[in-house]
């Protein structure tokens, strides 16, 4: 009913409600906007009415698109404001587009019968958006796949340089605190060692615990089918002692510790902590960096020791409770199996992954641009690349501990 | 007296705000009319931000009632809620611009939101937007970070004003600008408040601009409006503490 009616009375359009007007009522209070179109001779009038307003922009955009000018016979156009009832930076706007279109049509454009109190800001509108904006040129698909991956190599060498000079900066800090040792910040360094040392303890027991006795478990049940269940105290020795236990801890610090200190270098350089610091005469690196990067040489040999231990009492459990193997046996076992190059293997590894963790997550810290976006994507980075160069490292320790025969 | 006909948009009464056992505002009474300019003042850490943002309800309230255009914000249902917060705008201290979005999609964010318009109407509207408060276009790819204090508070303007709001609350709009640029953002609230019609509600320390675009100053002491008027009663005030405020040595050189 409604929409033949609409269709009829000469070019009025209709449509349904807006949906910011179906959602708030009180909006309707003031009708519906209106463009109506007429033809007098070369001149095109359209009639505009109602609320011009945002709420019904979306509603006034499918009016315009629908307004047809016939080609040959109008070259005037002229839109009669006076109908409007209310008129927004929206409304206004779309009045200038209609003037905008068709002079660019090689029409002439103009609104008349504006109400007074809406010159100022058709006036104002009728200034903006002169000059085009800038267009970015759009790469094609390939073109922009094969830029990417350029990118990328360009910021792993980035990345590469920034560790080195990373790693320099603090044993450059290092050696002047060596010379000078009162502007050594223990206070600082006992600090962070409370925070990644002390308590983390919990959660590495626990974890490495777990781990112990899910080896020993997969070991016994493998290992029976042929009798040879007692050899499971060599695997779970070794094992823990030389790889495990250290990557466990050194990935779960990296997640727990290095997140940290990306976040917090991160947000004191976003606001502009680091820039204070620097102009006072200290050096962040010093400062912030160095007791950080201590705590943590400090903490994760100790952590890898505590977790290894665990690690050895989980498999030790699980071989008795599930394997029958008595503990007496279990550790004469042990004894026998392990040596002390295997323990000194494992402990060895863990300063220099402290070092690793500890130099990536404060230079992704110290990249931290303004947003907190880039405060997210530097923390994901240094947790990822620490993990990664963590492994890395421990394969070479494996190649560089088999070629001297330990 | 032509003023005192005119629509009230913000009706504070009794309003009580407090953290744990301290009581911020206490039973505060205040009318912000339609289409005027209304300067807060008030000592720093007295309460001027937490009546602003009371009002916009991010601070609970203890007692009192808050009406704004005429709706009760304490009874409203969420849909009277939504409508409202669909007209007004805000400009934080700090512009509390999104730091992932180009300052094009900040400024569009609200329009994104609440409307549904074309891609093209958004990013002339946008464009439109940041011209009138006095940016050139090609500002509109950069990100907040790449912006300076100034253009910040114009952007955060411009956000506050997407959806051509009819209340702007504007929290210490000048602090952190030059004299020279604060006075053009003084111009700017003037000029936008007269060719949009807006309702401002503006907290501000800067005596410069109580004095230049103020239709009238609320001063708040011990969480109540001690006095609320055009300048003149400011200054005509007995009250200690506006005394200090409006006949200051800062005070005099304002008025030279």
């Amino acid at each position: 009913m409604s929409g033949s009616r609409s269709r009829s009375a000469d070019d009025t359009l209709r449509l349904r409600p807006s949906p910011a007007a179906r959602l708030h009522p009180e909006f309707l209070v003031n009708g519906e906007p209106l463009l109506t179109s007429t033809i007098e001779g070369d001149r095109l009038r359209l009639a505009a009415g109602g609320p011009w307003t945002a709420d019904h922009a979306a509603r006034l955009e499918r009016l315009i698109a629908k307004v047809r000018v016939p080609k040959k016979r109008v070259s005037r156009v002229e839109i009669d404001a006076a109908g409007i009832e209310r008129l927004d930076t929206f409304g206004a706007w779309l009045l200038e587009r209609i003037v905008r279109d068709n002079a660019q049509a090689q029409r002439e454009a103009q609104v008349v019968r504006l109400n007074e109190r809406y010159r100022d800001l058709f006036d104002e509108v009728q200034q903006a958006n002169r000059e085009p904006p800038p267009r970015r040129r759009e790469a094609g698909a390939i073109r922009s796949g094969i830029e990417g991956i350029g990118r990328t190599m360009v910021m792993v060498g980035h990345d590469l340089v920034q560790i080195v000079l990373m790693f320099g900066a603090v044993m450059v800090a290092l050696l002047r605190v060596l010379v000078r040792p009162a502007t050594f910040r223990l206070t600082s360094v006992v600090h962070h060692l409370d925070r990644v040392g002390w308590r983390a303890v919990p959660i590495i027991i626990l974890i490495t615990f777990l781990i112990g006795a899910v080896i020993a478990q997969q070991g016994i049940f493998h290992f029976r089918r042929f009798g040879a269940d007692v050899y499971v105290v060599d695997m779970v020795g070794i094992l823990v002692l030389r790889e495990v236990g250290v990557l466990i801890v050194a990935i779960m610090v990296a997640g727990r510790s290095g997140s940290a200190y990306t976040a917090e270098l991160g947000s004191m350089k976003m606001r502009e902590e680091t820039d204070a610091l620097r102009t006072m005469g200290f050096d962040p690196v010093e400062v912030l960096i160095l007791p950080r990067i201590i705590a943590l040489i400090i903490g994760l040999p100790i952590l890898t020791f505590l977790g290894s231990m665990s690690a050895l009492y989980g498999g030790g459990l699980v071989s008795w409770l599930y394997g029958g193997l008595n503990p007496d046996i279990f550790i004469a076992r042990l004894r026998d199996a392990i040596s002390l190059d295997h323990f000194v293997v494992g402990m060895i590894k863990a300063p220099f992954m402290a070092l690793i963790i500890g130099v990536v997550s404060c230079v992704e810290g110290m990249q931290v641009k303004g947003s907190a976006e880039s405060l997210g994507a530097q923390t994901t980075a240094a947790v990822v690349k620490a993990i990664f160069l963590v492994i890395v490292l421990d394969a070479f320790f494996a190649i560089f501990f088999a070629s001297i025969g330990m | 007296m032509q003023a005192e006909t005119r629509e009230v948009a913000i009706r504070v009464r009794d309003l009580v705000v407090g953290f744990d056992s301290r009581r911020v505002l206490d039973g505060l009474s205040l009318d912000v009319k339609r289409g005027e300019i209304l300067g807060f003042v008030g000592a720093s850490g007295g309460g001027k931000s937490v009546l602003m943002r009371t009002i916009i309800g991010l601070i609970p309230k203890r007692a009192g009632t808050i009406e704004v255009l005429g709706v009760d914000l304490g009874r409203a249902s969420l849909k009277q809620r939504r409508a409202i917060e669909r007209r007004w705008g805000i400009l934080f201290q700090q512009g509390a611009l999104f730091s992932s979005l180009t300052v094009r999609q900040n400024v569009q964010f609200p329009m994104r939101e609440y409307l549904d318009v074309s891609d093209r109407l958004l990013d002339d509207v946008a464009m439109a937007k940041l011209e009138m408060v006095g940016l050139k276009p090609e500002v509109g790819d950069r990100y907040p970070s790449e912006l300076s204090g100034g253009m910040i508070k114009r952007v955060a303007l411009a956000r506050a004003l997407a959806l051509d709001p009819d209340i702007v609350f504007l929290d210490e709009p000048t602090s952190g600008l030059d004299p020279i640029g604060a006075g053009e953002f003084d111009d700017l609230i003037r000029t936008l408040q007269r060719t949009l019609g807006l309702t401002v509600f503006m907290v501000t320390h800067d005596l410069d601009s109580l004095y230049t675009v103020c239709d009238r100053i609320a001063a708040l002491a011990d969480g109540k409006v001690i006095a609320a008027g055009p300048i003149e009663t400011m200054l005509a005030s007995e009250h200690p503490w506006l005394k200090a405020y409006f006949h200051g040595k800062r005070a005099r050189a304002v008025m030279g």
